[in-house]
């Protein structure tokens, strides 16, 4: 198990992360940004953050026989989140490449302690991923993030809504309340782990330029797929 | 942990395979079910939660440490809250075929920090009574091969790679575990029992230990493993 306090950076690679609420466009924009690294001749791996089948098998057979609890649905997807990272986010950044992650450790965050979680605990489980080099929150008020929701007909799930939590009867109503609370959470994040604050209501094209911008600094002196395949 | 009355006792058997762990639980619970007590046993990969996904994993050797170490978690925390407490609240007795410490040991021997590990289990359940029944690793190889004819390759650490000679890794592994169950015999206030003897010794043994438990007078129990309780996420929402 790899030990991430000891060392604040134990690799080569690079981490840039995006974190924010559904429907704040932060997936189109790291899949824009992983798209630009490309073409510029980096090495790029992108990552997302979807429930792997492990956690979703077995949260669909917890929730048949209500068994899970804020503990559990916790530690599961600390468990997935620990299988990502093992297997595709610390072999890339061991060898050298840019690690762009749609959704880190912070998702969780938000989540477990908006489902009641002590935050101390919840910091400790994830205490193997190491701090990004960037992390972009998309910031955006609920009622925007509710409406593109609506708006590409998509179904809200039960654990997006936060059903589980008893905040009200209806989804619509209980999604609303659940999304409010995450972004409380992340809001109160973006200072101690020094997010970089991106206003998700701008243009996509306005959003990108500011991200590449702001990456130069990150860039600076950060070898080229060529010169990591072949020496001199 | 919620603040409902367990009534019930939490009684760890705690040691290696081939220990004589499992003969002694078994027996354990014959003589406190002739004494009129109601047992529930567990152990480590009996929730309905995740058990076969652990066995999956096992078979292909598919995931990595830290992985592996929340899956478990996640098992303990499943079986905890839908059968330990449950259990504890009706007054059964729970006999635990090893525990949280088991898994604690098998992190920190992979890497993890005993920090992570303790806080990992934050939320967990103190047992009234933890017993850890040592045995040499000798006696353990020894007791593993007449049984099986072979030693498992998880139990031979052979994932942590000390040595691909499974016997070798087998003992370093079982010393290393060895040590780090002594330093938490100290920090959980485990009560040892000498494993290396025949069965019936250590049943005995166990019998002094156990049945003081169910005298009238100590009726006392505690929640939550050191360093501290109040590190577990609250089940106050649910």
């Amino acid at each position: 198990m790899a030990d991430p306090s000891a060392a604040p950076r134990g690799y080569p690679g690079r981490l840039i992360v995006f974190e924010g609420l559904d429907g704040s466009g932060k997936s189109t924009q790291a899949r824009l940004l992983g798209k630009w690294l490309a073409a510029k001749g980096y090495r790029v791996f992108f990552t997302e953050w979807n429930s792997s089948d492990l956690v979703s098998a077995t949260i669909r057979r917890g929730k048949k026989q209500g068994l899970l609890t804020p503990t559990t649905f916790s530690l599961l997807h600390a468990t997935d989140f620990a299988d990502r990272f093992e297997r595709q986010i610390l072999p890339p950044l061991r060898a050298g490449y840019l690690v762009v992650c749609d959704r880190y450790s912070f998702t969780a965050f938000a989540r477990d302690e908006a489902r009641g979680c002590s935050p101390e605990w919840v910091r400790n489980l994830y205490q193997f991923a190491p701090r990004p080099d960037r992390t972009y929150y998309f910031r955006v008020p609920v009622a925007v993030t509710f409406r593109r929701k609506r708006a590409s007909r998509m179904k809200i799930s039960y654990y997006e809504a936060g059903m589980d939590l008893g905040l009200a009867d209806n989804i619509d109503d209980s999604y609303k309340l659940f999304q409010a609370r995450l972004k409380r959470e992340y809001d109160r994040m973006a200072d101690a782990n020094g997010f970089t604050i991106i206003d998700a209501r701008g243009s996509v094209e306005d959003i990108q330029q500011q991200l590449r911008e702001d990456l130069r600094p990150v860039l600076e002196g950060f070898p080229t797929g060529e010169r990591l395949q072949h020496e001199g | 942990m919620p603040d409902e009355v367990l009534s019930g006792k939490l009684i760890v058997i705690e040691g290696s395979d081939g220990s004589g762990r499992t003969t002694e639980v078994e027996r354990l619970k014959e003589t406190l079910e002739i004494e009129g007590h109601a047992i529930v046993d567990t152990g480590l990969r009996r929730s309905t939660l995740v058990s076969e996904r652990i066995d999956l994993a096992k078979q292909g050797h598919t995931l990595a440490s830290t992985t592996m170490a929340l899956l478990y978690a996640t098992d303990y925390a499943d079986q905890l809250e839908n059968k330990i407490i449950p259990s504890l609240a009706a007054g059964s007795t729970v006999l635990a075929d090893r525990y949280i410490y088991t898994l604690m040991a098998r992190a920190v021997v992979r890497g993890a920090s005993r920090q992570w590990a303790q806080q990992l289990y934050g939320f967990a359940l103190r047992p009234d009574l933890t017993i850890f029944l040592d045995a040499r690793p000798e006696i353990l190889l020894h007791r593993a091969i007449s049984k099986y004819g072979s030693l498992d390759y998880w139990e031979s650490g052979m994932d942590l790679s000390i040595s691909p000679d499974r016997f070798e890794s087998f003992l370093e592994y079982q010393a290393r575990l060895r040590r780090e169950f002594a330093w938490m015999m100290q920090a959980y206030a485990f009560v040892p029992v000498d494993a290396n003897r025949h069965p019936d010794q250590v049943h005995q043994d166990v019998l002094k230990l156990v049945l003081p438990l169910y005298a009238p007078a100590k009726r006392r129990r505690g929640a939550g493993p050191p360093p501290s309780a109040q590190t577990g996420p609250s089940t106050a929402s649910a």
